[in-house]
């Protein structure tokens, strides 16, 4: 009895061991779920939607873009380590949200529970105005914010999200004082910036890609000058040390073997390696970004230490 | 010769795609829980492969057919397919249970086609001076906007208004749970993961407004809807002729869904409301909205489909979507490698003209199979027999309502929220109060806080709330529909006393 019982068991791991080894041998043989934590039609959803064609044509399979919104990603987040962990669910990771949301308060989960894979771009933090703003450099914004501490209204998407981060950085940096507008989404904070509800947006480069020439963008947050915009200035060349945005990756149920992780990873890093793709990326005003699974825990540290010393000196952390 | 056929064989396979959008959009819109958004959502993968202007015009059809679908189930069941039809449930319900279900429906497509065509004439004509609405309206519009949608409560709970607030106040209680939108607290979870979501509204609609039937009908021996002995002529001309006695209506109800679409914060659901409100407001003396009043779904329906070409109007010439499911095409788009904005109509206008004469088919379209889906439904709806009515629809109900955001909590809170919604109307508080309450608390409170603060930061909190011309439009409004019922009762009680000292 007792044998027979062990055979079973026998035969059932032998055969889940199989099926796990041709699993990875032909990873992926199906569609994958890529489930955003958003509403449709943010960064999150189109630079996922930009994914989506190169990875059927590499791999031959369909990435299906499916939303989970709620709570500001938390949601979905904090249940993607009770779906299957056989590399065939994955879901877009966003920082600082990752980070901020956890260290806040209960969420449902923690920074450290997000096994991300691949980190594939960030939107650059940039201060957008009208095209007929009275701002034509960022030294006529800081002008203003000096003669009129708080009276420069800056419109951004959510509270303790990267816009508020950059709005907060910025302020301590060139020691003025702003106020923040906080809306439901960059959609939202580009309309009342465009109505001119507010003075100006802190927004992304995406924003400035996408308005063209209703919009002036007076410097962009990356460590040298957009390829798309080669007329604005980074903050750096003109002496304010800010580099960063929002950064988008995916990430895997935790329990997902590290053989898939690895495979995913490197799926995504050829799609992100393939010109075709950066250009269009670039195009649409994103800025690259590769970090793979083997880099993925320094750059979280790194990431990790910088947002929560910005968020408890802004005293958004209790 | 080469490029004439090539034409042909463009519009041809626009046809296709724009009958094949009709009819997909139509049937999927009818199921409750299953929305636009996700429709197009879902479609979008396969436009890849398509040409920008083929793709959008299909994606185009489904969106305005999934606006008409959610009619069936507002007449038919009571349940708005999309929370666009919420306004059509009012006396589209009442009139099927009467028995003119069939007219209801046929009304219901007159009524969208109209406001459909309106919107794209909008859309075509009008796009770039108009997207300038979107940018007119800044949160302390919108704050005043969703009040005014808030004071239908008042004339929708005649009789009640005390019970009507009531609930109202607690849609809007409901809508702070969750993470708030804008200052990212997370407000009456109680601890429990799952809420931290919040109460999703197209959920809260299924469960408000599907559960309580579904309850009645299992505890009542009659039939669901009322059906007429013997045979009935078609009333598709009856239906026509009612439309037609009704084109201010229609098209009042078309413009004001038009502008309503046009503003990114806003959406259908609130365009029915305040074209509900304002047929309401402006109807004849004999007219009973909510008892089952053929304008009451005229005005809903025709404003709901003008949302679809309103909503364009942003999001093409601003690259700011109008609504949900325009957000998920401005996605589609981007991939296509079609840049948004004013010089689309300029330069590479052409697929934006295909897109748009598209449309017009397809809204066109909707005419003959709106029509034919719809006696097929009410048919259907009618003859079934309610041993398998109930389960079916349950079964959607609950299916429809996890598929929104694959979430099992979703469910549970539909169902709660649906036995708690029966129990309170035993006691006569309706569940369209709560479910306005529910959609505008949250526009109110965004809108609210942020004209707080740009108002604070530029010292002139009261022009800000009460001294932008916008602004005190909507607020004259908003008097006008709430003083409005009282004056009108006041006159004819008059006229009756009049009467009755003429007759001493």
């Amino acid at each position: 009895m007792l044998k027979l019982k062990s055979v079973k068991t026998f035969v059932f791991a032998s055969t889940v061991s199989l099926a796990a080894a041709t699993g990875a041998l032909a990873f992926p043989d199906k569609p994958i779920d890529y489930i955003i934590p958003f509403g449709p039609g943010g960064e999150s959803d189109i630079s996922a939607r930009f994914q989506q064609p190169y990875f059927k044509e590499k791999f031959g399979q369909d990435l299906v873009v499916s939303y989970k919104p709620g709570g500001g990603g938390a949601v979905g987040w904090a249940q993607l380590n009770s779906m299957t962990a056989d590399g065939y669910t994955i879901m877009g990771v966003n920082l600082p949200h990752i980070v901020i949301q956890p260290a806040q308060k209960d969420v449902g989960y923690t920074t450290d529970d997000i096994n991300t894979f691949y980190m594939f771009h960030y939107t650059p933090d940039a201060i957008v105005v009208t095209a007929d703003s009275p701002y034509q450099s960022l030294d006529d914004l800081i002008a203003d914010a000096k003669a009129n501490p708080g009276s420069v209204t800056m419109s951004g998407s959510g509270k303790a999200t990267a816009n508020h981060l950059a709005q907060i950085r910025f302020d301590k940096l060139a020691d003025i004082k702003t106020t923040y507008v906080p809306f439901k989404g960059t959609g939202a904070s580009t309309t009342a910036n465009l109505g001119k509800q507010v003075k100006a947006q802190w927004g992304y480069t995406t924003v400035g890609a996408a308005q063209g020439d209703a919009v002036r963008m007076l410097a962009v947050a990356m460590e040298e000058r957009h390829p798309l915009f080669p007329d604005v200035p980074t903050f750096k060349e003109l002496g304010y040390d800010m580099v960063g945005g929002a950064y988008r990756g995916m990430a895997a149920p935790k329990d997902t073997p590290p053989e898939t992780i690895k495979a995913l990873s490197d799926a995504f890093g050829a799609i992100n390696a393939d010109e075709a793709f950066r250009k269009q990326m670039l195009d649409g005003g994103f800025a690259m970004l590769d970090v793979d699974s083997a880099g993925m825990a320094d750059f979280m540290k790194a990431r990790k230490e910088e947002y929560l010393q910005a968020a408890t000196e802004a005293g958004l952390l209790n | 010769m080469g490029l004439e056929h090539l034409a042909n064989a463009l519009t041809l396979t626009n046809l296709a795609l724009a009958l094949f959008g009709v009819v997909a959009g139509t049937v999927i819109g009818s199921i409750p829980g299953l929305s636009a958004t996700m429709a197009v959502a879902v479609l979008v993968p396969i436009t890849f492969s398509m040409a920008p202007a083929s793709a959008l015009i299909l994606l185009g059809a489904i969106y305005t057919g999934a606006i008409y679908g959610g009619a069936y189930s507002a007449i038919l069941l009571n349940t708005p397919g999309t929370p666009s039809a919420i306004g059509t449930t009012f006396d589209g319900y009442p009139m099927a249970k009467r028995g003119d279900g069939d007219l209801a429906v046929a009304i219901a497509c007159f009524a969208s086609v109209f406001g459909g065509i309106v919107g794209a004439l909008a859309l075509l004509l009008l796009a770039p001076p108009l997207s300038s609405v979107a940018l007119a309206f800044g949160p302390v519009e919108y704050l005043w906007l969703s009040i005014f949608g808030l004071s239908l409560i008042a004339s929708l709970s005649t009789g009640n208004v005390l019970k009507g607030l009531a609930g109202g106040a607690l849609g809007m209680l409901l809508s702070c749970v969750g993470v708030a939108e804008i200052s990212a607290d997370i407000r009456l979870t109680f601890g429990v993961s799952p809420m931290i979501g919040g109460i999703e509204v197209v959920g809260a609609l299924i469960g408000l407004y599907c559960i309580p039937v579904l309850i009645d009908l299992v505890a009542t021996p009659e039939r669901h809807l009322k059906v007429e002995q013997g045979v009935r002529a078609v009333r598709v001309r009856e239906a026509a002729l009612i439309a037609w006695r009704s084109r201010l209506n229609l098209l009042r109800s078309s413009v004001i869904g038009t502008v309503i679409g046009i503003l990114p914060g806003a959406g259908g659901s609130v365009a029915g409301l305040v074209a509900y409100s304002e047929a309401k407001r402006t109807a004849r003396p004999d007219q009973k909205f909510g008892d089952g009043e053929p304008d009451g779904i005229m005005a809903t329906e025709s404003a709901n489909n003008a949302t679809v070409g309103g909503g364009f109007i942003p999001t093409l010439v601003l690259g700011i979507p109008g609504t949900p499911p325009d957000a998920v095409i401005l996605g589609a788009l981007l991939v296509q490698g079609v840049r948004t904005g004013p010089t689309l109509f300029d330069g590479g206008g052409s697929i934006v003209y295909t897109f748009i004469f598209g449309l017009f088919i397809a809204t066109i379209l909707m005419l003959p199979t709106g029509l034919l889906i719809g006696r097929y439904a009410y048919k259907t709806i009618v003859t079934i027999p309610k041993t398998i009515l109930v389960p079916a629809v349950g079964f959607m109900t609950i299916i429809g309502t996890f598929a929104i955001r694959n979430s099992v909590s979703d469910v549970i809170i539909m169902i709660v929220l649906g036995s708690v919604g029966w129990v309170l109307s035993r006691f006569g508080f309706a569940a369209s109060p709560i479910v306005l309450g529910l959609i505008l608390g949250p526009i109110a409170e965004q809108g609210f806080v942020q004209a707080w603060i740009i108002g604070d930061a530029t010292g002139n909190l009261a022009g800000m709330f009460f001294g932008r011309p916008i602004s005190l439009a909507i607020i004259a409004f908003t008097i006008l529909s709430l003083v409005y019922p009282v004056i009108q009762s006041r006159r004819a009680k008059r006229t009756l006393a009049t009467q009755a000292n003429l007759n001493d």
